[in-house]
């Protein structure tokens, strides 16, 4: 078999060793596949979920592994990328490649879509001619029966020669078959596996012919399918969906309607919250009483109140928005998106699977950074890793809201949705913008080749969609957000408490930035804030309010009436709010997307243009806006 | 004829592929060798990138890429 090691990564290596068996006897099962097949419910469904890391894409982006007893004995699977080919072409596949390669798993399960049995087949005699420790998952069964498949699994496993095992894993049926075949396979392993024939001239692009064209033969053996009609359903939607009337209309009522349920969806609740939070200052700095002044105050007055403020502010927009946005790409849709957008990234010389990664952006910009492994040419996953700030991560879209709501959009929230919508849009043009200046200067190069499956429109299943989404995702990123919080809520009550001379540390930090800030809209406390906010956006919004609020007290904060009272207070019009609006779209990545950047880039040199090139932007932007206002007024 | 000049609803089967290095490999991996039966879905709004079904599977390629894969029409 022609397959060669061109090179190992990092991360399969690092990956391999955490891969803690707990018991000698334990087996180290790998789970492969295409990607869309249902892999990782497979895998949830046999390790119950006991792992929920970055999983975004509802991909798996790197491995996630997990551990189940079962029979007598201990399993650690091992959830590899999806791929379609060993011969990889994307840093996704070269990880589910070496991993087999380097002889990691003690037995192979290859998930298959029962719906798309031939193509998946491609990949599974790729497999077999590595290992003979195979098994055959042929999933979404309940699927393929919808479409009037059926497949004869029995024929199948004689052709491979190894067990194939039918599962629907999102009902749970079949999953326990597979590992007592894996159990079976090691006790006695399949003597008669299907291989290709000997054949030593053959060149690698032959052997890959060779196997295409046998998985058409097998697929045509156990296959029956009534009629062309299977497909019509999604070839219908598709019609809609990706048409020139209605692809781009629906495409921004889709994002339009999101934002809108999350706002109007996330106004009481954060109300209820807020007040329900700050109802514990007041006995909780009693409570503290007995610790030496001004320890009550700094824990109250910085760390709780900033903490209480991320949560009432971040926390229910999250819970709506995650689900939401899990439930689009549980359907599929996020692929059309890709689809519909590809000609204006392909314009920009870049690859249209960006689309892809900014819409994982939403979500976090760390995971959409990580998500830019799907990005086959080297140039364009760079282009969009550095543009990815572009797009709001869920740290930044409620700053931008209660901005928007506070000085545009009265309490209305569809006004609000479209303006936030209409910012979105801009950071998308931006990013296309940016995307073109980096292929015509230091990332030249002209787009490369591309390939996207649309895959099959699938039922959502809403037990998983709340799971992923609150778990995954809301916990994990709210918990980001609150280790830094609580930090930086004790430092800028020192800073606004210890005073140096007259004034407090704090003012004389803000007065310093205080010119510079306001040649771009801004001032001293919104960029100290942003500066401070490093860590995590979130706290963007909490450091200016208390930042402000050290300057006297103020009560009343939980609304946003309350707090627009404040800013307006401070000096604060409209251009100061769409300049602070401009500047949270386009600044620097938060230090954990740096660190993801460093980490996929591998480069400093590349971190410091991921933290310069949304910079200089914003700045840019904030600079015309408010020298334009200055001209005018 | 050129597997993007192929109009939407149409089919073809494939006779030649020109493409070269990664492409080409991609390509096979995905099924697209001599012979293979393929019909072309739908274009994007834009016009570019097409849909193509490939082996029961919907594949977007673009008319650059396209245009490397020969093919017959068919019916």
């Amino acid at each position: 078999m022609g397959i060669t090691m061109q090179s190992s990564t990092k991360d399969a290596r690092i990956n391999t060793r955490s891969i803690e068996k707990k018991e000698e006897s334990d087996l180290v099962v790998a789970l492969v596949g295409n990607p869309n097949v249902g892999k990782s419910t497979v895998f949830n469904a046999l390790t119950g979920m006991h792992q929920h890391t970055g999983n975004w894409t509802g991909k798996t982006v790197s491995m996630a592994s997990g551990y189940v007893k079962a029979y007598d004995r201990g399993f650690c699977l091992v959830d590899l990328p999806g791929c379609y080919s060993l011969f990889a072409h994307s840093r996704e596949e070269e990880v589910a490649r070496d991993f087999i390669l380097e002889g990691n798993a003690d037995a192979v399960i290859v998930v298959c879509d029962g719906t798309c049995l031939e193509r998946n087949l491609i990949l599974a005699l790729q497999i077999l001619c590595l290992t003979k420790n195979v098994v055959l998952c042929v999933n979404l069964l309940d699927e393929a029966k919808k479409k009037h498949i059926e497949i004869n699994l029995k024929k199948l496993e004689e052709l491979l020669g190894i067990p194939v095992i039918g599962t629907t894993a999102r009902k749970k049926k079949g999953l326990s078959n597979l590992l007592r075949a894996v159990l079976k396979i090691k006790k006695r392993p399949p003597a008669d596996v299907w291989n290709l024939p000997e054949n030593a001239g053959r060149s690698e692009e032959e052997t890959a012919r060779e196997i295409v064209r046998h998985a058409e033969e097998i697929s045509r053996t156990v296959k029956n399918e009534a009629g062309e009609s299977a497909y019509a359903r999604d070839r219908r939607v598709d019609r809609i969906l990706t048409s020139k009337a209605f692809g781009f209309p629906i495409m921004f009522l889709m994002l339009l309607g999101i934002f809108w349920l999350t706002i109007e969806g996330a106004n009481y609740p954060s109300s209820i919250l807020s007040e329900f939070l700050f109802r514990f200052e007041t006995p909780l700095l009693q409570f503290l009483d007995f610790l030496p002044a001004p320890l009550p105050e700094v824990l109250v007055l910085g760390a709780y109140r900033v903490t209480a403020w991320v949560v009432s502010v971040m926390l229910p927009p999250m819970a709506i928005f995650f689900p939401l946005f899990t439930l689009l790409e549980d359907l599929g849709y996020l692929p059309r998106v890709a689809f519909n957008l590809d000609k204006c990234f392909k314009k920009c010389r870049a690859c249209g699977k960006q689309a892809l990664t900014m819409c994982m952006g939403f979500g976090c910009n760390a995971a959409g950074v990580v998500g830019c492994r799907i990005i086959d040419s080297p140039r364009e996953r760079l282009i969009a890793i550095l543009t990815n700030s572009f797009v709001p991560c869920n740290g930044r879209f409620p700053f931008l809201v209660a901005v928007l709501t506070m000085f545009f959009a009265g309490s209305g929230s569809v006004l609000s949705a479209v303006g936030l919508a209409g910012f979105i849009v801009l950071g998308v043009l931006i990013t296309l913008l940016v995307s073109y200046l980096l292929s015509v200067t230091i990332l030249k190069g002209v787009p490369s080749s591309f390939t996207l499956e649309l895959p099959s429109y699938r039922r959502p299943q809403i037990g998983s969609v709340i799971v992923r989404s609150v778990f995954d995702r809301t916990i994990f990123v709210l918990g980001r957000a609150l280790v830094s919080a609580a930090p930086c809520g004790i430092l800028i009550w020192i800073c606004a408490n210890v005073m140096v001379g007259d004034a407090s540390i704090l003012k004389i930090c803000t007065d310093f930035l205080n010119p510079f800030a306001s040649l771009f809209g801004l001032d001293g406390v919104i960029l100290m804030a942003f500066i401070l906010g490093l860590p995590a956006n979130e706290i963007v919004l909490p450091i200016i309010v208390m930042a402000y609020m050290s300057g006297g007290t103020l009560t009343g904060m939980e609304d946003l009436i309350g707090l627009k009272a404040l800013l307006s207070a401070n000096g604060w019009t409209a251009v100061t709010a769409i300049c602070t609006m401009l500047f949270s779209l386009m600044h620097w990545p938060c230090a954990t997307t740096l660190l993801t950047v460093r980490k996929e880039t591998g480069s400093l040199w590349w971190t410091v243009a991921a933290f310069l090139i949304p910079t200089i932007v914003g700045f840019t932007a904030c600079f015309l806006v408010n020298t334009i206002e200055n001209i005018l007024l | 004829m050129q597997l993007s000049s192929l109009a939407p609803g149409e089919q073809g089967r494939v006779t030649f592929i020109s493409a070269e290095g990664d492409m080409r490999r991609r390509l096979i991996d995905i099924g697209l060798i001599e012979n293979t039966e393929v019909s072309c879905l739908g274009r994007s709004p834009l016009g570019d990138p097409s849909a193509y079904l490939i082996r029961g599977a919907v594949i977007a390629l673009r008319d650059s890429d396209a245009d490397t894969v020969f093919i017959e029409r068919e019916g």
